[in-house]
């Protein structure tokens, strides 16, 4: 199938997106995974939310707290409008700028959650989840967001 | 006049450590990204290239060395400026943190 990348930067400054309606369905669901990650679950207790909310400061945990308090409320209502953005434009074939950036925003998100949840190394390959492990759609879901994340890079450096 | 000495210098002592601002040394902060398995590459030198306007050649040798070498600086400055970038990178997804260049 001759599709040329599922997205793509048109002339007026839009960008196509080319994907099927199975694509659609997988993606469908995922904001509100991340929604709920975000609203219910703890960087102190979650590895995940670790991840999306690394320490500013190694070392110094008093003014890494402050940093936390500062700056930890934008950061989560960044995520959260990004959500809402890609939910809104879930089946559209046609994304302005914007939204094209909270789809990138929630896609690569997704795959810090399922790369931590996944254990993924630099030395992780397909052969470390066979068909019959229980995480192996979890890590195709992984592998989709990956195919998808670098189109949409690509489209937005093109 | 030893006795007298000690009574004029120690309320002084103590008034400036109970000070809230203790000045900071003049000396910059650096922001590192550090490696990590997940963050593509060409995601991570478009990141360096949006957030700083970097050109493509400088942002992808960033990226290299974060890859190759664990880690790379990326910006510096004052503490205010330091801590906005880490916060835009970890808007990102990046893992960046920064530190007194030292």
């Amino acid at each position: 199938m001759a599709r040329g990348g599922p997205v793509r930067r048109t002339r007026n400054g839009m960008f196509e997106l080319r994907l099927e309606a199975r694509e659609r369905d997988v993606l469908r669901e995922l904001p509100q995974q991340l929604r709920g990650l975000l609203e219910h679950e703890d960087p102190s207790s979650d590895a995940a939310m670790a991840r999306l909310y690394p320490p500013a400061y190694v070392d110094d945990p008093i003014r890494n707290w402050e940093y936390e308090r500062m700056a930890g409320d934008d950061l989560t209502a960044g995520r959260l409008a990004a959500i809402d953005r890609m939910e809104g434009t879930i089946d559209a074939d046609r994304l302005s700028e914007d939204d094209v950036l909270a789809w990138l925003g929630v896609c690569n998100d997704l795959r810090l959650v399922l790369g931590t949840r996944l254990d993924i190394t630099e030395e992780t390959t397909g052969a470390d989840f066979p068909p019959d492990d229980e995480r192996s759609s979890a890590f195709a879901l992984y592998g989709y967001l990956t195919w998808l994340v670098d189109a949409i890079v690509r489209a937005l450096s093109g | 006049m030893s006795i007298v000495a000690e009574t004029i210098t120690a309320p002084v002592e103590i008034g400036h450590t109970e000070g809230d601002e203790v000045p900071e040394p003049d000396i910059p902060w650096i922001v590192i990204v550090w490696n990590d398995p997940v963050n593509l590459m060409s995601y991570v030198t478009w990141v360096f290239q949006k957030l700083f306007g970097y050109p493509r050649a400088k942002a992808e040798k960033l990226m290299m060395d974060v890859h190759t070498k664990g880690k790379a600086v990326v910006s510096s400055g004052a503490r205010e400026k330091a801590e906005f970038d880490v916060a835009r990178l970890h808007a990102h997804g990046l893992w960046a943190t920064m530190q007194k260049d030292v």
